[in-house]
């Protein structure tokens, strides 16, 4: 649990933001020494290049051909000649291509459903003084405290037949309740002189929640769904506890047979990598690719909105 | 027409006929969290009982008292596990947590707008991977075909395999870590760091104090109530570890120094079929969790901080 909420009213411009974004520095600070602000550039160089130089070592590897991948003697770091065989074989139908399908799927339901669920849920308990609003947030908070543990939850999930079934990696961890209190956080915070109009106006509450709340309330929608797409993205526990057929299994399961247990995969690829006409280098690279694009993608459009509207909030009680 | 009146006026009946829709609309959730945390909360008296997990199951299972708690705590292997958890716990605590600080202050020296964004767009990055996708590529990095044991053997030295060195494995995990969430956990810091009146700075300044004692005598005051909140919440999930991270590497590393309470528990559960002596295990874990946090809170406290909860 982390305990970051995101402040409702947003965060107020300081002083020395405003300072910053004229690019002046204020007058009582010292001028940086030459030597302070190289070391300074030269960290923050480095520290981005112990993020970004292994993802660049596996994204040129996964498009390297075999000769360049056998003269660097395995991982490439300058790339030679670039080919996209590998993502060929993996995309072209075949066990990568299916689990790739499988985890798109999942994550993209599971999303949906989670969010309908939260913001429902967060909306419903975010008017003061409704009815049994506080019985019911206790009953979501206890859940934070008092985990079932693992044992119980692996009973109740093979006892109620969900094994073997997507609906094994979506339902089990569809809710976070740390996700609702933030949305019920910033519901609460909108004006409640525009719902008591709307109200006078004749509007009910599903209808204040999409024409009034939800609107005003977009960045923080965003958010959340990228934390619960990025939570269906990788989970992988998930899957190895209730998934035993392998037509069924999501992208991080092979990716985790593929790397870390070097199993060959199935069909023609496997035979392509066998017999050597595929680098079986690139083919695991690419699966990395292929595993870490999506959020890769999603996460910069969302940045913007977590970056400016962090704040403390701990547990709320 | 009558004026509405006040909340406290009407009955409880016509205060639920009023928020019925509200209520609908927290039924689904509600009807979730049943099902999948509470359902299972009471599923924990699988501890007390002989577990049959093809006839009986929960409900018809033979109850056998403390049978499973006396086994568990009879049992060295249970034990060792719990002394190598908070090991690594440790390792973690004293080795992750002030890289964050650092960094929120580093950036937050930084007056170019563009490039602090940048560089926090690409230190948060890591934090949306899958633990499979960490560990992939540290396999690759320091593994023994890994990018670092390649370049030394092309200058002639030896092998090299971080990744299966059972003494190096704590703080193989604490790199691990690092690399992941060191960048996202700088969120907390920097915005405590934007709440600081700049005016305190100024007033430093005119008082003759320089950068580093600006530093010491502002900066790090603010930061120390949220310092000390993620401490205690960080503290109660001592026994918390990042499962999925381990257990991906329990097999490579052996469970001598890969085995925490959390794998020992999927282990003996689902694995062997001791489930209850696995949920006995999760029992003592979960009572544990939150006697941590009382006591952390109690420290926090006696320092003079909030902690999670406010003093009574």
């Amino acid at each position: 649990m982390t305990a970051v909420l995101v402040d409702p009213q947003g965060v107020r411009e300081t002083p020395l933001q405003r300072i910053d974004r004229t690019g002046r520095r204020p007058v009582w600070e010292e001028e940086p020494t030459r030597i302070g602000q190289g070391l300074k550039g030269l960290s923050l160089v480095a520290i981005c290049l112990l993020v970004l130089g292994p993802l660049w070592v596996v994204l040129v590897t996964s498009l390297s051909d075999k000769k360049t991948i056998t003269e660097a003697g395995g991982l490439v770091v300058w790339p030679g000649t670039i080919t996209f065989e590998a993502y060929e074989a993996l995309l072209s139908g075949g066990a990568v291509t299916r689990a790739a399908l499988v985890s798109v799927g999942i994550t993209v339901v599971g999303t949906l459903f989670s969010m309908a669920v939260s913001v429902l849920c967060a909306y419903g308990l975010s008017r003061p003084g409704s009815f049994a609003h506080r019985p019911l947030l206790m009953l979501l908070m206890v859940t934070m405290f008092f985990g079932a543990g693992l044992i119980p939850t692996y009973l109740l999930v093979t006892g109620i037949g969900l094994q073997d079934s997507y609906w094994s990696m979506i339902l089990p961890s569809a809710l976070s309740v740390f996700n609702i209190l933030v949305l019920r956080a910033f519901f609460t915070g909108t004006a409640p002189e525009l719902i008591e109009s709307a109200r006078i106006d004749g509007a009910g509450e599903w209808r204040i929640l999409f024409t009034i709340v939800m609107p005003l309330s977009r960045a923080v929608v965003a958010v959340i769904s990228l934390f619960y797409a990025v939570g269906y993205w990788s989970q992988w526990f998930n899957a190895m506890l209730y998934i035993q057929d392998s037509d069924k299994y999501p992208l991080q399961m092979i990716l985790r047979q593929l790397v870390l247990q070097h199993q060959v995969p199935p069909g023609a690829m496997g035979q392509a990598v066998s017999s050597g006409a595929l680098s079986s280098l690139s083919v695991q690279m690419a699966v990395m690719i292929l595993a870490l694009v999506p959020v890769a993608v999603m996460s910069p459009f969302v940045q913007k909105h977590f970056q400016k509207g962090m704040l403390i909030g701990a547990v709320k009680g | 027409m009558r004026a509405p009146r006040p909340a406290g006026g009407i009955t409880r009946r016509q205060r639920f006929l009023r928020d019925r829709t509200l209520l609908l609309m927290t039924l689904p959730a509600v009807v979730l969290l049943l099902v999948f945390s509470y359902v299972p909360l009471l599923g924990n008296v699988v501890a007390f009982q002989e577990y049959d997990p093809y006839g009986a199951g929960v409900t018809g299972s033979p109850f056998v008292g403390t049978y499973n708690f006396e086994r568990l705590f009879l049992d060295n292997r249970f034990w060792e596990v719990l002394v190598n958890t908070l090991v690594i716990f440790f390792t973690q605590l004293v080795l992750f947590f002030p890289i964050p600080v650092a960094l929120a202050l580093l950036l937050n020296s930084v007056l170019n707008d563009r490039v602090r964004a940048w560089v926090q767009g690409i230190i948060y990055l890591p934090h949306f991977f899958s633990w499979v996708l960490v560990v992939t590529v540290f396999q690759q990095m320091l593994g023994g075909a890994g990018l670092i044991a390649q370049q030394l053997r092309e200058r002639g030295f030896g092998g090299f395999d971080l990744m299966t060195d059972p003494g190096f494995f704590k703080f193989l995990l604490t790199a691990q870590s690092v690399w992941k969430d060191a960048g996202w956990g700088v969120i907390v810091f920097l915005a405590a760091l934007a709440a600081v009146n700049s005016e305190l700075y100024e007033a430093a300044a005119v008082d003759g104090a320089g950068r580093w004692r600006r530093m010491w005598h502002v900066t790090l005051p603010a930061l120390r109530p949220v310092i000390a909140l993620l401490l205690v919440l960080r503290v109660g999930s001592a026994l918390n570890l990042d499962f999925e991270q381990i257990l991906l590497q329990r097999d490579q590393v052996g469970a001598g120094a890969a085995e925490v309470l959390d794998t020992y528990i999927w282990w003996t559960g689902v694995r062997t079929g001791d489930f209850g002596y696995a949920t006995a295990a999760g029992i003592f874990k979960g009572v544990f969790s939150v006697l941590m946090v009382l006591l952390a809170n109690k420290v926090a406290h006696l320092l003079g901080e909030q902690g999670v909860y406010a003093k009574q």
